[in-house]
């Protein structure tokens, strides 16, 4: 069935480029502004990954904690990210979403329930950071009856078997970590190590869309251009702590800063 | 949910890791798969091999101080006037808790593993102790994760730690408690699995830990299960064994070796922290009914809210102050062979204030949680029942917290 995932990769391809995919936490820094930053960045990016912050998120690195503390406070509820995903696909109906997050929201609420809820707001896409395979296997099944890509992660610590299992396993897209780290560390190996992990990956499947995260920012990203996608999340996470910190608007920031990030990836 | 007779408890998961098919498992990130399943067939193979067997004994008799005491406390028999108030003094083990078999253990998983560095959470500041006392000794370098706040409360063994030689690392996110010190601990390992082996501080964390923390600490019911016969001449016809529960590690070795017994003849105990009296908040998921949900990689009960936030907990207790509980425990209350409880912070303070007036020994906070139940529990029982106390911890540590509670003459 057609998911405009698949479309936004094609387009970026036929740009001869990556598609850009922008990580942002629901309700960061507040409901009204998180909706705003989406709006504002969408004409320059691809898919729009939306973080569902969690209180104890044992992968994310100090910028994104900053960024769901920050929403957890704010008051941010997950049927208020529901909300904040239809209210954007009213302005934007085509833009590929992503919910990014932990799988306790998700049992809590009701893997079914969760799903109808994703289905009827516009979601299409999950990447659920602590439900590996073969543990999602239920989960990821459930996902494309429903048409929403279940997005599998893989990393440079994957083994050669489990590699080719997971992707035999995969919906359209695959997330592969770039290293070692959590979301938002500083890139420690080459890009060139990145790349030839990744085209490991392609070599069993060409057909998956491959984006890459982690480390991802300004400084680093023209470097793996070669890639299908490129993530960036905790740079942006990082702008809206340090424009709230300057008193500055976020929304604006936000969008210089994603507007240089594709301009690096033409 | 069924309880298998003459299997491990620890070996009773499926084979994702779930005991009675929904408690446990493996919630983690991609990148961690790997070194956890590494760790998985060692730990197996080793757990079998009897060179690693006689190893780890031989560390825990020369060096852990095995058998620990198992004494009468007579006075305070007397005292209560009920059953007979018994204690196993895991104290008494070096470092002065439970901790240090779990250390121990993980420091030789290390060692086999080529790894040179090792990382470890800690709420109370004795699993962090125990973690540097032993990676001290097999020479590996010592990384603890610790709460703010507990780091300002624990400071006795803080002070330890870092005497060995430990980067004790504070955690200043969410509550500053041993939750986040937890989860900050996975996050560095993340980041490092390549080099450094992780220490999970208690029966808590993806199956994995929470089987080898288990099997270290059954040392305890081991040891117990033969001072019972050497005293009785057999295992007591009423047998009650008393325990603190936070996440679940001091309780679970205590209680292995009895699992098979039926409960008529060996009853489990599980005390949890039921925070100060006037207060909502708890670190006692059992006894207050929460819902079953994750928490560092594993599906347990646990304090949250209805969006799957976990929620903070308190407690006088920085060993207990935990918003989860071990996998184990809730399936060994699903089963029901263990029955859990909570004791108030006041009624801790006061089994504290009950148990060092009687007798010469000086639970922590901890323990004293476990005494205040056994206490009460007691003076209703028959002068034929004989109740184990587990004090796990000595008050040591405790210092400042019961200064400013109950004064001077009590520290």
């Amino acid at each position: 069935m057609f998911n405009p995932i698949s479309f936004a990769f094609k387009k970026a391809k036929s740009e001869n480029r990556p598609a850009l995919l922008t990580y942002t936490v629901a309700g960061d820094s507040s409901k009204k502004q998180s909706l705003e930053i989406l709006k504002s960045i969408s004409k320059k990016v691809d898919i729009l990954e939306i973080g569902v912050p969690h209180n104890t998120p044992v992968a994310d690195g100090s910028q994104i904690q900053t960024s769901s503390y920050r929403a957890i406070k704010n008051g941010i509820k997950v049927n208020d990210i529901f909300k904040i995903v239809k209210d954007f696909k009213k302005f934007d109906k085509n833009k590929p979403i992503i919910l990014m997050g932990y799988y306790n929201m998700i049992f809590q609420y009701g893997e079914n329930e969760f799903l109808k809820k994703c289905k009827i707001s516009g979601v299409n896409g999950l990447i659920i950071v602590d439900l590996p395979w073969p543990e999602n296997k239920k989960f990821t099944t459930k996902c494309k009856k429903k048409s929403i890509f279940f997005i599998q992660l893989l990393s440079p610590t994957t083994s050669k078997s489990r590699l080719k299992k997971i992707i035999n396993d995969s919906h359209e897209m695959i997330y592969f970590i770039s290293m070692l780290s959590t979301t938002g560390g500083k890139l420690k190996v080459s890009s060139k190590e990145i790349m030839s992990n990744y085209n490991k990956i392609k070599k069993v499947n060409s057909k998956k869309n491959v984006v890459i995260g982690f480390g991802i920012t300004e400084k680093t990203i023209k470097s793996l251009k070669k890639a299908d996608g490129l993530v960036v999340g905790s740079a942006i996470c990082e702008e809206i702590t340090n424009s709230i910190k300057k008193r500055q608007n976020p929304v604006t920031n936000v969008y210089n800063v994603v507007n240089r990030l594709k301009n690096k990836i033409k | 949910m069924k309880l298998k007779k003459g299997i491990p408890v620890i070996d009773q998961g499926n084979k994702l890791g779930f005991w009675g098919g929904k408690f446990g498992g493996n919630f983690v990130p991609e990148t961690l798969k790997k070194p956890i399943e590494d760790l998985e067939i060692l730990f197996n193979k080793l757990k079998k091999d009897n060179k690693f067997i006689n190893e780890r004994d031989k560390y825990f008799k020369n060096w852990v101080g095995s058998p620990t005491r198992f004494i009468k406390l007579e006075n305070l028999t007397k005292h209560v006037g009920g059953a007979q108030i018994w204690s196993k003094v895991v104290s008494d083990a070096n470092g002065g808790a439970h901790k240090i078999y779990n250390a121990t253990v993980h420091c030789l998983l290390a060692k086999r593993s080529g790894k040179k560095i090792i990382c470890g959470d800690t709420g109370a500041g004795y699993a962090g102790k125990m973690l540097s006392m032993a990676a001290k000794k097999f020479g590996l370098k010592c990384k603890i994760f610790m709460g703010a706040k507990d780091i300002q409360r624990q400071q006795p063994n803080v002070k330890a730690m870092k005497k060995n030689g430990a980067e004790v690392i504070p955690v200043y996110s969410g509550s500053q408690t041993l939750v986040d010190a937890v989860s900050e601990c996975m996050r560095y390992w993340v980041a490092n699995c390549d080099k450094v082996a992780m220490c999970v501080g208690s029966t808590v964390g993806p199956a994995i830990f929470v089987r080898i923390c288990g099997w270290s600490t059954s040392q305890i019911s081991r040891e117990l299960k033969i001072q019972l016969i050497n005293e009785f001449g057999s295992v007591p016809k009423k047998l009650k064994l008393y325990n603190c529960v936070g996440g679940g590690s001091s309780s679970f070795g205590f209680w292995n070796e009895f699992m098979d017994y039926d409960k008529k003849q060996c009853e489990f105990i599980g005390v949890e922290a039921g925070g100060p009296a006037k207060s909502k908040k708890h670190a006692a998921p059992l006894t207050y009914g929460s819902k079953i949900g994750i928490l560092h990689g594993a599906a347990q009960y646990v304090n949250q809210n209805t969006d799957g936030q976990i929620e903070e907990t308190e407690s006088i207790s920085a060993g207990l102050d935990y918003p989860g509980i071990s996998p184990l425990h809730c399936f060994l209350k699903d089963t029901k062979r263990a029955r859990y409880t909570a004791a108030s912070d006041e009624e801790a303070l006061n089994a504290y204030k009950l148990v060092t007036k009687f007798e010469k020994l000086r639970p922590s906070l901890e323990p004293s949680h476990a005494f205040s139940v056994a206490i009460a529990d007691s003076k209703k029982l028959s002068k034929d029942t004989i109740v184990v106390v587990n004090s796990c911890g000595d008050a040591y540590k405790d210092r400042g917290i019961l200064e400013k509670r109950l004064g001077k003459k009590y520290v």
